[in-house]
């Protein structure tokens, strides 16, 4: 890809008139969709793949990378594994251009000024320009950089961003598969991090039987991954989409948390009975989470699978203004969208009236 | 817990009380030789239209009522797996028990002409409805033009000049029997569409519960449900009249306490009168509304105690004149309902599932009016003249020295009243005293101490043995009564609540605050800003104190009684059918009710009442 001449270095996620997807990379392209969308993403901005190509220019490294991975032997795996941290360490060295290192700074400004936090902890992740490339299935082979804090940090993260797009595994994939080693770049999303008070999973459907008129939350406190992971036996709630009433209510015993340290670190903490016995969301956060991913649903136009969480740090800082729920990720489900779901007997209406009056409802076990 | 109820037979007569069987018909009580077969049954009370003791002359109105309900089911329509509901009077409470076809052959056997006569009935829904309508006002009319007059002292020289052959006592006694005929057409007339209107819903209902197994029963309710019922008429005609008033400058009337005083100053200026003109209007039909559920002759009716009336219009004045806006937001009520429509609609798995839903939905629509409507016209407008006329023989009576009061015509039973006009008629035409003051003065004391002791009593939720699942469909849906319900009154009989009740989750929302328990409709006056209101059940004319409370908790109802679609309307939580709701909580207790799950918490020993103003 070539940069056009004086393309954007850098995109707000919720800025519309923003880089197109192609300059962005998959994950901000996403956060970006989301943002613009209205779905309550935390914010940030994404460094695009012009960014990446300036900084490459003006480090005058090009020749020397694409000496470095000449004539790979895909077969040679203690050569592409020398070749390719010799091309990290290039890139690392990489001195970032005035006007991107001024920009990345000024946006970093603006996301304290947004989220009233003088050094407000932001996430640094890799976003490879996915078309026509294998790094769209990728995502974990790229490096990702959480709880960065300072103009400066979030620029050498950066950095390390832009290595990760030769890491070993990255660059023998496209060795194997013959794609180009300098066909991908690599953009970087910066985002605010969530300190989450409870967080989980949301389906917009019941995964127990299909009813798509629910959203089915699964809830911890502290950070969604002992929901994820299944470790921590979740709050259940189901809502009705249509009405947003809290139609079924399971409060489990969560006997442990991830919770942030003062150190910056997530760490598994035991909790008290009482906190353990206690529901994670209240009513008006359930039916908050229930509408954001309805939103995400009509958004996508398909049933998803969305991870949320509610913030802690917005909520202790009395913003008022209800229940501060941010949407982290939205995928499309899988299991009962690819269903088809059909209830209606087929029976003429008088015939149908027959059948219900002759089974009621109440007698048929839900 | 507890698996079964006691049997109606366990029963004991309550002190005081004893002889009440006499009060009623042979026919609607428990008796040994009919035990197998009551024993065998599942008996419910039904506190949702009869709450309280009914007295002999009213229990006929319920036979009345529960004959024409059964007699739909069984003899018109064939529907196929149900007969009647049958009806009995214990210690003065009703208990229903609804009757299934056993054999299965029967029941299939049933199904044609179920087919042929009910979907008569569908396809020809808007057009018999029409004809309903005029048959009703026809019946009402006759009704209030029957006469109803004390003997003359001697015939009006017309009836000798005319030729008529027949005199005044005949007249009135064919008076009598013409508003029992009437009363009984009124209920044929009450239950010609309602069981297949219930059916047509309990379908849509059906579907909607197989497509969507967790959708809320009020979410179905709504998309059923009219915006512009007849249901919510009377109250438009106060707030139009309230309206009247202050555009018209005469709001000043309502500061006079009492409703003569009120119109003294009305009638004093050309405003004034235009209003009472108005209000003359507004009256009829729609004030022939009763305060109750219709179904007491103690139900007061607005048209006769106009302080009831006066006294929502002088607070909707107020309202008013703070600037509140007491509109129905007509066009948001319809928009909520197409988008409440529109999404479940679309969730829907298939286009086969959308065409069964909008056919489904579009049938539930047509019959819906009625099973909105029609309360108005029997137990409102009907039941006031009924009432008013059975009145006027009252006072008949009174003068005659028959009785004390008007009102205790009503101690009589249906046909006991024809046997004491007779006596009153056999000693008019002879020209001597009747015997009936002397017959029915201590009669009447004793059937006074007999209710006074019934009243007294806590007649237990149901008898007998309860079904596995509640199956029969208008049980569900009139009653209210779930599989569920049952079990919970099981537990709650034992006092097994832990502080907390369940029902109906009838309208969606939390609420907390200090109850205020409230028994008849005369006591609604006493309910504070903010207070839950805890009620055996509501009534329509109730409907100008929600604008006041914080939530409702009823014993008896389920999702289609009044409270849960006046709460809905007013978006206030609301948890029907509780049972034990006016048991077990105490006015000033605080408790939270949860209207999204049908759970009612009581949350602190009961305190006393805050004062009134």
């Amino acid at each position: 890809m070539t940069a056009p001449p004086r393309a954007a270095l850098l995109a707000w996620f919720d800025d519309s008139a923003g880089a197109d997807r192609a300059c962005l990379g998959g994950k901000s392209a996403s956060l970006g969709e989301m943002a613009r969308a209205g779905l309550p993403v935390p914010p940030g901005f994404a460094l695009t793949a012009h960014a990446f190509l300036a900084a490459r220019d003006a480090s005058g490294t090009a020749g020397a990378i694409a000496a470095a991975l000449d004539g790979l032997d895909p077969g040679d795996q203690a050569g592409l594994s020398r070749r390719a941290a010799a091309v990290r360490e290039l890139i690392a060295s990489w001195p970032v251009p005035p006007d991107l290192a001024a920009a990345v700074a000024a946006a970093y400004r603006e996301l304290c000024a947004r989220s009233g936090h003088g050094r407000v902890a932001v996430a640094v992740r890799s976003s490879a320009t996915c078309e026509d490339s294998p790094d769209a299935s990728f995502a974990g082979e790229h490096d990702s950089y959480l709880w960065v804090r300072g103009a400066d940090d979030v620029l050498a993260a950066v950095r390390r961003c832009w290595a990760s797009l030769f890491t070993d595994r990255a660059v023998a994939y496209r060795a194997q598969l013959g794609y180009p080693q300098d066909g991908t770049q690599m953009c970087v999303a910066v985002q605010q991090m969530v300190r989450p008070r409870s967080a989980g999973v949301a389906f917009t459907l019941n995964p127990g039987n299909g009813d798509r008129s629910a959203v089915a939350i699964d809830s911890a406190w502290g950070f969604g991954e002992g929901v994820v992971s299944g470790e921590v036996t979740p709050d259940n709630f189901l809502v009705d989409k249509v009405l947003g009433v809290i139609t079924q209510r399971t409060v489990s015993a969560k006997r442990h948390a991830w919770l942030l340290a003062d150190d910056d670190q997530v760490r598994r903490v035991e909790l008290d009975a009482g906190l353990a016995a206690a529901p994670s969301l209240t009513d008006v956060e359930i039916v908050a989470v229930a509408r954001l991913a309805r939103a995400a649903e009509r958004h996508y136009g398909c049933p998803q699978d969305v991870e949320w969480a509610v913030d802690g740090d917005r909520e202790d800082s009395g913003q008022g203004g209800g229940p501060h729920v941010v949407l982290l990720q939205s995928r499309p489900e899988t299991v009962w969208s690819k269903k088809k779901v059909t209830v209606s007997t087929g029976l003429d209406p008088m015939a149908s009236i027959v059948a219900t009056l002759s089974s009621p409802l109440h007698a048929r076990k839900p | 817990m507890a698996d079964r109820f006691p049997s109606p037979f366990d029963i004991t007569t309550p002190p005081g009380a004893e002889g009440w069987e006499r009060l009623y018909r042979y026919s609607s009580q428990f008796s040994a030789d009919r035990r197998e077969y009551e024993d065998s049954q599942f008996w419910f009370r039904d506190g949702v239209h009869w709450p309280e003791v009914v007295t002999p002359w009213d229990a006929t109105i319920y036979e009345y009522a529960l004959a024409s309900l059964s007699q739909y089911n069984t003899r018109h329509y064939l529907i196929p797996p149900a007969l009647g509901v049958d009806f009995r009077i214990l210690n003065g409470y009703t208990y229903l028990s609804p009757v299934g076809v056993a054999n299965p052959a029967e029941v299939e056997a049933r199904v044609p002409h179920f087919l042929e006569r009910a979907g008569y009935y569908f396809g020809n829904w808007d057009r018999l409805y029409d004809e309903w309508l005029v048959k009703i006002r026809a019946l009402v009319q006759e009704m209030t033009e029957i006469p109803v007059e004390p003997l003359p002292e001697r015939e009006p020289l017309e009836v000798i000049t005319g030729g008529a052959g027949f005199g005044s006592g005949f007249t009135l006694q064919e008076s009598y029997h013409r508003l029992c005929d009437l009363s009984l057409k009124l209920w044929q007339y009450h239950f010609e569409f309602l069981n297949l209107g219930y059916a047509a819903y309990l379908d849509f209902f059906g579907f909607c519960k197989q497509a969507f197994p967790s959708i809320p029963d009020l979410a179905i309710a709504k998309m059923v449900a009219g915006v512009e019922v007849d249901l919510f008429r009377p109250d438009e005609e106060l707030k139009k009249l309230a309206r009247l008033a202050l555009s018209s400058g005469v709001a000043a009337a309502f500061d006079e306490a009492n409703p003569e005083a009120v119109r003294d100053v009305l009638r004093g200026s050309d405003a004034g009168r235009a209003w009472l003109a108005q209000w003359d209007e507004s009256c009829e039909p729609w004030f022939n509304f009763s305060s109750g559920s219709g179904f007491y002759h103690t139900d007061r009716v607005w048209i006769e105690n106009v302080d009831i009336p006066f006294g929502f219009i002088r607070d909707y004045i107020a309202r008013l004149a703070e600037g509140e806006d007491l509109a129905r937001p007509i066009a948001e009520i319809h928009a909520e309902r197409d988008r409440i429509v529109a999404e479940y609609r679309e969730l829907l798995g298939s286009d086969e599932d959308r065409e069964a839903f909008d056919g489904k939905l579009g049938l539930s629509r047509t019959v819906f009016p009625y099973v909105e409507n029609h309360n108005f016209y029997v137990e409102h407008w009907a039941h006031s003249v009924m009432w008013r006329k059975m009145r006027a023989f009252g006072e008949i009576f009174v003068k005659a020295g028959f009785f004390t009061a008007a009102d205790d015509v009503f101690l009589l039973q249906l046909d006991e009243v024809p046997v004491a006009l007779f006596d009153m008629y056999h000693a008019w035409s002879v020209g001597v005293e009747p015997r009936g003051g002397a017959y029915w003065g201590p009669e009447l004391t004793r059937r006074k101490a007999i209710l006074a002791a019934l009243r007294g009593w806590s007649a237990p939720p149901a008898l007998g043995e309860p079904p596995e699942v509640v199956t029969e469909p208008f049980t569900v849906m009139l009653w209210g009564i779930t599989s569920e319900s049952v079990k919970g009154w099981l537990r709650a009989a034992e006092g097994d609540t832990d502080g907390a009740l369940s029902g109906f989750a009838a309208s969606p929302g939390v609420a907390e605050g200090p109850a205020r328990v409230i028994f008849a409709a005369d006591q609604i006056g006493e309910v504070q800003h903010g207070e839950i209101l805890v009620a055996p059940l509501t009534a329509p004319s109730w409907a100008p104190i929600f604008s006041k409370i914080g939530a409702t908790v009823t014993d008896v109802g389920g999702m289609m009684s009044h409270a849960a679609i006046v709460c809905r309307e007013y978006g206030l939580p609301a948890v029907t059918g509780t049972a034990f709701g006016t048991a077990q909580i105490k006015t000033g207790q605080r408790i939270r009710v949860d209207g999204s799950n049908g759970t009612v918490t009581l949350i602190n020993h009961p305190q006393p009442p805050p004062a009134r103003p």
